[in-house]
């Protein structure tokens, strides 16, 4: 098997926070401290009891804990988490900016990366001399970057000011020569982090086709992004972060999926394909779970979570003893990715046979066409009644995937560019014979 | 796609060894050096009439007001039989590439803390930068201490092929001096201002206004710790033929010399990794 591109083993990294984050930065204070060494490593000796390692104390902010992967050649690798969960920390590391407090990083082949705008460029060189900097420490000779620079002037569209030190660009204008510069001069790893979100959507666009033209030359990509909808369309698999560990790898979708659900909700599927709904609090009424688990069929009955726009659905919800709650009712909340809320079912609007033969029932909702486009939505499951209001509900109880189709068999994919909702029209073209150009009415004639 | 077959591999590893060098990686960034070589110099003199200006009226400025204030005013007597003008000279013109070149280098970490924090370069070649381009200021300034020996009439000595030699050493004590401080700068804010006010006592602890006879002959062995003692010396040696070539002050310096750019280098090398966190 080739070797991968990128293999990480047990990296961590450890930054001291805080006023007194014990590292001196006057020369002074690094005299006395030596000074006093004999003091302080007995103090650390006697607080042994509070902490068990030099790991746990309160001024250490693990930024990168632990975390393993492997990247093979080629592959696009998409890295997502909140604010603060360490992709940032793993991909100076992965650009040798900064070195592991613990563990190992064995990286084949170079490495270009943007990691903040106006990455790797010195402010007061022009931007012509900047893309000469950047392709010398890239390993280039000067013939090279020259014969790159054209197409790198060409894709960042910033010729006029090539010439002017690159402090007076704008930021616009740094991410756009940043990533012409990081993508032309051909590295075996490219590395872009959250940086093309301050480019307008013309020029991500361009960005995120050009970085799927270098995977699809078997040039390894990994991709830092909170728009989770880039990172699906690029990357075949995703590393979701949480708290500086890697908390979930493999395919994008589910990696999705699991950044986006509140973790704090245990989901297990059982082998009818029944998600259930542990280890949670009923906000509305304590100790009473009343939505004890839920599925997606599709019109065939099979479980499954990815559909095409306009195809039908079947949601099925197992809920525990209603009868105790009087005119009561059961909704499905359709959010998008982003939470908006796209379209409400509940059992208010469309009533259905409530025979209470049971405790415990599945409560089905058959949805015939489900005009969406593509995009990543969640189902939300409530109970309420008429009277007393809400009394259990589910966020983000299940996902549903919308995925690119060709609906009309035309070449045409609908995708999520088309708007929010997938609706379906036909076109006709009738030759005008005797329609000719009416006089135009007077106000008079009226 | 053409790929070429040795793709460099990197391997980071937190428990690497610091005191191992790689050599190869320095040289397969030589192309970097230059460029940053080549911009400093052309910044310097892209409004050439005042680069090239600078270089001759720095030295020669203040030869002019320690001729009045040092050679006139306090009277010190030059060794030999030279006018104090060319005396301070020989010796500023080095200084001046000296401290001009370990001010800026100095100070080199911290004014590309923006690099540093984004893209990965070797470090250790930022403070030799301004090592090597004011390399520029000191060949003009060499050829301005020729024109003046041909002014006063001064002949150089025999020894005069001593003095590459002692440019060199004058370089390496540069290279170490601007590592330390370099890579002391950037982790201790106070040493930016401890950095300016050093080079200027170094002056003064190095005999360019005063000669070094002046120091009593038992202490000159403990004065010539400074390297550029010899350097100084030497080139006076060299090219007044006012004295003798000091050997011996000029290998204590070389032995100095070379430990302070090997300290420096193996110290900046260790700090290396602290640089982005700390930047």
């Amino acid at each position: 098997m080739p070797e991968p591109a990128v293999h990480v083993e047990n990296l961590s990294k450890a930054y001291r926070i805080g006023v007194l984050d014990g590292r001196p930065d006057t020369v002074a204070a690094a005299a006395l401290a030596t000074l006093t060494t004999p003091f302080r490593n007995f103090r650390r000796l006697s607080r042994l009891n509070t902490f068990k390692s030099q790991e746990d104390a309160p001024d250490i902010l693990w930024a990168l804990k632990d975390v393993s992967f492997e990247v093979p050649e080629g592959q696009a690798l998409g890295i997502i988490g909140r604010n603060g969960a360490g992709k940032s920390t793993l991909l100076k590391v992965l650009s040798r900016i900064t070195t592991p407090t613990r563990g190992r990083v064995r990286v084949r082949g170079r490495v270009s990366s943007l990691l903040e705008v106006g990455t790797g460029f010195h402010p007061e060189l022009t931007g012509r001399e900047n893309v000469f900097l950047n392709g010398t420490i890239l390993g280039m000779r000067r013939r090279e970057i020259q014969s790159k620079l054209d197409s790198i002037i060409d894709f960042s569209g910033v010729e006029r000011f090539l010439d002017t030190p690159v402090k007076r660009y704008s930021s616009g204008m740094k991410v756009r020569l940043a990533f012409a510069v990081a993508a032309h001069l051909e590295p075996e790893i490219l590395i872009i982090d959250e940086v093309l979100a301050v480019g307008d959507a013309e020029f991500q666009r361009k960005c995120l086709g050009k970085m799927e033209d270098i995977s699809g030359h078997g040039r390894t990509v990994l991709f830092v992004s909170h728009n989770l909808l880039a990172v699906g369309g690029l990357c075949q698999s995703a590393m979701v972060f949480e708290q500086g560990r890697c908390t979930f790898c493999g395919p994008t979708n589910d990696a999705i999926d699991h950044y986006l659900s509140d973790a704090s909700v245990k989901r297990t599927t059982d082998p009818e394909g029944f998600v259930w709904f542990q280890n949670r609090n009923n906000a509305y009424r304590p100790n009473q779970l009343l939505i004890l688990a839920a599925r997606v069929l599709d019109s065939t009955g099979a479980v499954t979570s990815k559909f095409r726009p306009g195809e039908g659905l079947i949601i099925e919800i197992l809920v525990d003893d209603l009868s105790e709650i009087p005119r009561g009712g059961i909704g499905i909340l359709l959010r998008s990715e982003l939470g908006q809320l796209i379209t409400a079912f509940n059992t208010f609007m469309s009533p259905f046979d409530e025979g209470r033969r049971s405790s415990k029932e599945v409560v089905r909702l058959t949805v015939p066409r489900l005009p969406l486009v593509p995009g990543n939505y969640w189902i939300d499951i409530s109970v309420a009644a008429k009277r007393a209001g809400r009394v259990d509900y589910v966020d983000q109880a299940l996902a549903l995937h919308i995925v690119d189709a060709d609906i009309y068999e035309s070449g045409y994919g609908i995708s999520s560019r088309d708007g929010f909702f997938f609706i379906e029209g036909s076109w006709q073209v009738t030759p005008s014979e005797g329609l000719e150009q009416a006089t135009p009415v007077s106000p008079t004639n009226l | 796609m053409n790929r070429s077959p040795s793709q460099p591999v990197v391997t980071l590893d937190a428990r690497a060894n610091p005191w191992w060098v790689d050599w190869g990686e320095l040289w397969s960034y030589r192309d970097f050096f230059l460029f940053m070589v080549y911009k400093e110099i052309r910044v310097r003199y892209a409004q050439s009439a005042l680069g090239v200006g600078w270089a001759v009226v720095q030295p020669l400025a203040t030869m002019g007001v320690f001729t009045v204030v040092f050679g006139g005013l306090v009277g010190v007597q030059p060794d030999g039989d030279v006018h104090y003008a060319i005396f301070s000279l020989v010796a500023l013109v080095p200084w001046t590439y000296f401290s001009g070149a370990l001010n800026l280098g100095a100070s080199s970490l911290v004014l590309n803390a923006s690099i540093i924090s984004k893209i990965y370069f070797p470090r250790v070649f930022l403070p030799l930068v301004a090592s090597a381009a004011q390399l520029v200021d000191l060949l003009i300034g060499f050829l301005l201490l020729v024109g003046m020996m041909v002014l006063y009439g001064v002949v150089p000595s025999v020894t005069i092929w001593m003095v590459p030699l002692l440019l060199i050493l004058l370089v390496l004590t540069l290279a170490g001096a601007a590592l330390w401080l370099s890579a002391l700068a950037i982790q201790y804010r106070d040493v930016k201002y401890a950095a300016a006010f050093l080079i200027q006592l170094w002056m003064y602890v190095s005999p360019v206004v005063y000669p070094t006879s002046s120091v009593p002959t038992a202490y000159q062995p403990l004065y010539a710790l400074n390297p550029l003692v010899g350097v100084i010396e030497g080139l006076r040696a060299a090219l007044l033929g006012t004295r003798a070539m000091p050997w011996n002050l000029i290998l204590i310096g070389a032995g100095v010399a070379m430990l302070m750019a090997v300290s420096g280098f193996y110290y900046f090398r260790q700090r290396e990794r602290l640089f982005a966190d700390v930047a």
